[in-house]
Parts: structure tokens; C-alpha cells; sequence
């Protein structure tokens, strides 16, 4: 600005012509520090925690921090994989969230177009409720009912819960899915003599493909970023990833780079999957998810 | 209703086809009773006993709630969930509004940088709080270091009992500013253009235009996120848990973590589930409150 006031007076046009150009690059610049300031925090925490997971311990103990891994290391991934069953941990969430999910679309997908079909938009004041019911409010119960049943340590028991979150989040996102499904390929199944079912089967569920893909990666990612059921419920051999990751933190004394690379492990596969669903997420995170907490 | 005006056979056709629909919801009604409304139910039946896991069960009527109101570490926590609430609350949705109005220009890498942007909102929390807790550490965090190479004075971050909860908060607004950003970037896509061009023509500044335009037509959309981010932020856990642990002593000790104690590492489930049906009203009240300001404002959208 300064600059710019001291330049027009003189009315040479080149001169007006660098102002301008100036002042657009000055704002041009102020505008890509704000993107710059607003990204940052996002991206700096995922590369330290990079940093970390590639680094000896020596070096992330050291003040100051040592920033770029000299040279790099795999060294913490292979530890917590082999002193730290993180192989275990990973395939006991990959067996809860991924039966959790499978349950939620056998039940959720057929409900889902019931739903949207008989326009029951009631049902979804009782998903809004359990997204507001605290997760601990469905643990003590179920806690209870394992605890008599023998279930408690299980993967079961952990499957059962987690349904919770998966159940909602399938229902929710498949009746908004069928409502935007056009209905008279299934009028004439009907009319021709085709069942509901067979109208749901195979008229409806085809083309409500994307739909399910969106509704199985979150479900998924719901369940796997789930801690406190896995910590509640399941034992050291059967407790799922975050819940493991939180375990060793508290009991174990670990390092901090197996630590962050036992971060990694746990978060990445939901960063990739996070990739298929970017539209969908927001309308995931404000009606249907049954979160952690 | 149009079933009643058409033939006989016809009538039984639309009858046949809603116990159709209604068969196919079924068995997730089923499931939904069994893992979402027995837990409700049984909750409440809970909280009128008193009863410790592997003792016997003691009716006690409405006590448990009679204590609560005079168990000074709820009280307290009833207070740190509040301050933790508005923080998390506020500051998501300035830095997620400002975000937003960044993110609905065009320029280029806008939609790399989005994604970027919004990653923390999906990361698992667990890991992302082990990775707070190492870049809090006093001595050895990194976030220190920054503080001092710019001449600021180190903190003590989630160590002091003054600063624990905004130090959680910050960990809260990292995850969550992506999700007010994409509601608010969703309602500045909604927004029709002539109401922006006639102020311009009247001559109205950038700062004019975001206060007396953007703003009030951007409210609903604030107002959703509001009542959402009021949700989870009361509701909040994982951060809290990994991180503080609601220390030091009971600083960052919110409804929820009092509630886990109580529930499963005191194992009182009977206080614990009184606690989880006072938890709930609060959850509700506020929900409510938000609506009934938003239906006042007519911020209905």
C-alpha cells in the first residue's frame, strides 16, 4: 500500500502498470499464505508422525528435534510387528469391522429400501437419538449381558457392539440412496407379478451400487477407528487395533518410534479408504455415525 | 389413501406391497432392538440400583441421582465438560468458517488441498492422540521447540491444570474444523449470486460483504454445524482418554471419563448408569436449545 501511494502520482503508464501488477501479486501472495496457514496443521502433523516412525530413537529424543530422518529407517515398523503382535491386533480389527459391516449391509441394505419405500422417515429421529446417545451407554448394558452370557474377551462380543455403529450409519445412507433411485423400473417389476423381494433383489440393489460402496467404507471406518468398545471388551488377545495401540502406550513403556509407527499402522488404511469417499463423508459424520465417546 | 379409491384387487396389491417393504426392515429392527434400545432401557432400569459387579443388586429408587447432586467430582466434571464444549465448539467453527471462505475460491491444487485438508477429520484418534501426546511432551516435544524458536516462553501443556483443556481442545479442532469447513463450503455453494452483485453495485467492502451478506445467508449451515460439533464435543472421549487421562489429578476429568471410572474401574454400574441417564438429558438439552435458538433466528434455511 505504502509502496503504491508513492508511485501514483507520477503518471508515467509503465509505472501504473507495475503497481497494479505488484498490488495483484501482493494479493496473490497474501491469499497463498492463507491457504498455506490454513493446510499446514493438517499436513505437519501426519509428517511428524512420519518423521517419527522413520527415525531411531536416539534422534527423536533429541532437543532439538531432529526433523528429517538421517537415513531413513523401517526399523520401528518391524519392530512393533514382531514383539508387538501388531500383525494380531491388525487382523482382529480387520474380523470385527469387517463382520460388523457384513452384518450391517444383510440387515441394513433390505431395511434401508423398505424405509425409503414405505417413506417411514420416523425411523431416522431414531438413528438422530443414537447418535446422540453417549457409547458408554450401550457398554455397561452390553457389558452386563456378556459378562453373564461368557462372551466378555471375544471377538463375538466385540462384533456384536460394534454393531452400534455399523447398523445406523448402512440404514441411514442406504434409505437417503434409494430415495433418489427413480421408481418406475420397479413399478413394472411389481405390476408384471415380481415379488418385493425380487423387485429389491433385482431391480433396486443393482443399480444402488455406489450406494453401498459408500455406505460399506464408512460403516468400515466407523468401526476400525472405534477404541473404546475394543478396550472394554476385548483381551490381550483379543482386543482390536486402537485399543492395542493404547496398551501398549500405557503398560508397556514403548519408544516413540515404534509408537508412531504403530500409529501409522492403525490410521493409514482408513486415510486410503477416506480417498473412494470424499462427497460422501459429511452427510456420514452428521446423521448416521454412532462415534466413539 | 389412494389405495381406498381403487378396485378391490388393487387395494390388496398396495396392502401386499408395504408388509413387503415392511418384512425388509425386519431384521435390522431386530438387531436395532437388541443392541441399541435394550441398552437404553436397561440403562435406566440400572440407574435405580445399587449395584457393584459380582455383588448383589440393591433397589435404591431415585439415590444414585440424589448423589450425583452433591458428588462434587461429577459437579466438576459437569464443569470441565462445559468449558471443553465451548471451546471445542467456537474455535472449529471460526477456523472452519474462514477455511470455508478460502476453499470456495478457485485456484489451483484446490481440490488436493481440500482433501488434505479434511484427512484429520477421518484419522483413527487413538493414533492421532499418541501422536499429540509425544508432541506435547515438555522437555522432548517438538511443539515446545516451536514455541521457543519463535521467543514465545515453552508451555506445559496438557501437564498444567490450567492448560490441559485448551491443549485437548486444540487436538479437537484439529480433527474437527475439516467437518464445519465442508458444511459451511456446501452452504457457500448453495448461495444464490444477485444478493452479492446488488451490494457490490452499492458499493459495499469485502469485510461489508462477509458480515452483512455471506453471514446471515451462511447461518443455517453454522447453525447445523453447531448442533453437531455440540454433540460429539460433549460426547468426547478417545482425545481425552489417551492424552490426559482427565488429569493432571482431575483437571481435564469430563462427564464421560468420570463415567468410565465409575463404570470400569470402580465397576459401579448402577452410579454409572445414573450418570449415563443425566449425561444423556444434558446431550438432549443442548441438542434442543440449539434448535429452539435456530427456530427463533429463523435460521431454518
Amino acid at each position: 500500500m505504502a509502496d503504491a501511494t508513492a508511485l501514483a502520482p507520477s503518471r508515467i503508464p509503465a509505472a501504473r502498470a507495475a503497481v497494479s501488477r505488484l498490488r495483484r501479486l501482493a494479493r496473490k501472495a497474501a491469499f497463498a499464505f492463507a491457504v498455506a496457514v490454513i493446510v499446514s496443521p493438517a499436513i505437519l502433523v501426519f509428517l511428524w508422525m512420519l518423521s517419527l516412525s522413520l527415525k531411531k530413537e536416539l534422534d527423536n529424543l533429541a532437543y532439538p528435534p531432529v526433523f528429517f530422518p538421517r537415513p531413513p529407517t523401517l526399523a520401528n515398523f518391524a519392530h512393533v510387528f514382531a514383539d508387538n503382535s501388531m500383525g494380531l491386533y491388525f487382523l482382529n480389527s480387520l474380523i470385527v469391522s469387517g463382520f460388523a459391516t457384513l452384518i450391517a449391509l444383510a440387515v441394513g441394505v433390505p431395511a434401508g429400501y423398505g424405509i425409503a419405500r414405505l417413506a417411514a422417515h420416523r425411523t431416522t429421529v431414531l438413528i438422530l437419538i443414537a447418535r446422540m446417545t453417549p457409547a458408554l451407554s450401550f457398554l455397561i448394558p452390553l457389558f452386563t449381558l456378556f459378562q453373564f452370557l461368557g462372551l466378555n474377551n471375544t471377538r463375538t462380543a466385540l462384533v456384536v457392539t460394534h454393531l452400534v455403529i455399523t447398523v445406523p450409519i448402512v440404514v441411514y445412507i442406504m434409505a437417503g440412496y434409494f430415495e433418489t433411485l427413480p421408481r418406475e423400473l420397479e413399478e413394472a417389476a411389481l405390476i408384471d407379478g415380481g415379488s418385493v423381494w425380487t423387485t429389491f433383489r433385482y431391480v433396486a440393489l443393482p443399480l444402488a451400487r455406489p450406494g453401498v460402496v459408500v455406505g460399506t467404507i464408512l460403516a468400515f471406518i466407523f468401526s476400525w477407528n472405534n477404541f473404546i468398545f475394543g478396550a472394554v471388551l476385548g483381551s490381550r488377545a483379543t482386543r482390536t487395533l486402537p485399543a492395542a495401540v493404547y496398551n501398549v502406550l500405557t503398560f508397556e513403556q514403548l519408544a516413540w518410534g515404534p509408537l508412531a509407527a504403530a500409529a501409522i499402522v492403525v490410521t493409514l488404511p482408513v486415510l486410503v479408504l477416506t480417498i473412494f469417499i470424499q462427497k460422501e463423508i459429511v452427510a456420514g459424520l452428521t446423521h448416521g455415525g454412532v462415534k466413539g465417546g | 389413501m389412494s389405495a381406498a379409491t381403487l378396485a378391490a384387487p388393487g387395494a390388496g396389491f398396495l396392502r401386499r406391497r408395504r408388509r413387503g417393504y415392511r418384512l425388509l426392515t425386519l431384521p435390522a429392527l431386530v438387531v436395532v432392538a437388541a443392541v441399541i434400545v435394550f441398552p437404553w432401557l436397561f440403562t435406566l432400569y440400572m440407574s435405580a440400583f445399587d449395584w457393584k459387579i459380582g455383588e448383589a443388586a440393591h433397589f435404591v429408587g431415585l439415590a444414585n441421582f440424589a448423589n450425583l447432586a452433591v458428588d462434587r467430582r461429577f459437579l466438576e466434571a459437569i464443569v470441565h465438560t462445559f468449558y471443553f464444549t465451548l471451546l471445542a465448539v467456537v474455535i472449529p467453527l471460526v477456523a472452519g468458517t474462514l477455511a470455508a471462505l478460502v476453499f470456495h475460491r478457485q485456484f489451483r491444487g484446490r481440490g488436493v488441498l481440500r482433501a488434505v485438508f479434511t484427512m484429520p477429520m477421518m484419522a483413527t484418534p487413538v493414533a492421532v492422540a499418541l501422536v499429540w501426546t509425544m508432541m506435547f511432551h515438555p522437555q522432548q516435544g517438538v511443539l515446545n521447540y516451536l514455541l521457543t524458536s519463535v521467543g514465545l516462553p515453552p508451555s506445559q501443556w496438557v501437564y498444567s491444570p490450567t492448560w490441559v483443556i485448551p491443549s485437548l481442545v486444540m487436538v479437537e479442532a484439529w480433527h474437527w474444523t475439516p467437518l464445519v469447513m465442508l458444511i459451511v463450503l456446501g452452504g457457500l455453494a448453495s448461495l444464490p449470486t444477485e444478493p452479492f452483485e446488488s451490494a457490490r453495485i452499492d458499493g459495499a467492502g469485502e469485510w461489508q460483504l462477509f458480515t452483512y451478506v455471506t453471514l446471515p445467508l451462511i447461518a443455517p449451515f453454522l447453525m447445523m454445524a453447531a448442533v453437531i460439533r455440540t454433540i460429539d464435543a460433549v460426547k468426547a472421549f478417545d482425545t481425552i482418554f489417551v492424552i490426559s487421562q482427565g488429569g493432571p489429578g482431575t483437571a481435564s476429568e469430563t462427564i464421560n471419563i468420570y463415567l468410565y471410572l465409575q463404570a470400569f474401574a470402580f465397576y459401579n454400574m448402577g452410579k454409572a448408569s445414573a450418570m449415563v441417564v443425566v449425561f444423556f438429558a444434558i446431550i438432549v438439552a443442548l441438542a434442543l436449545l440449539l434448535l429452539h435458538v435456530r427456530q427463533r433466528l429463523k435460521w431454518t434455511g
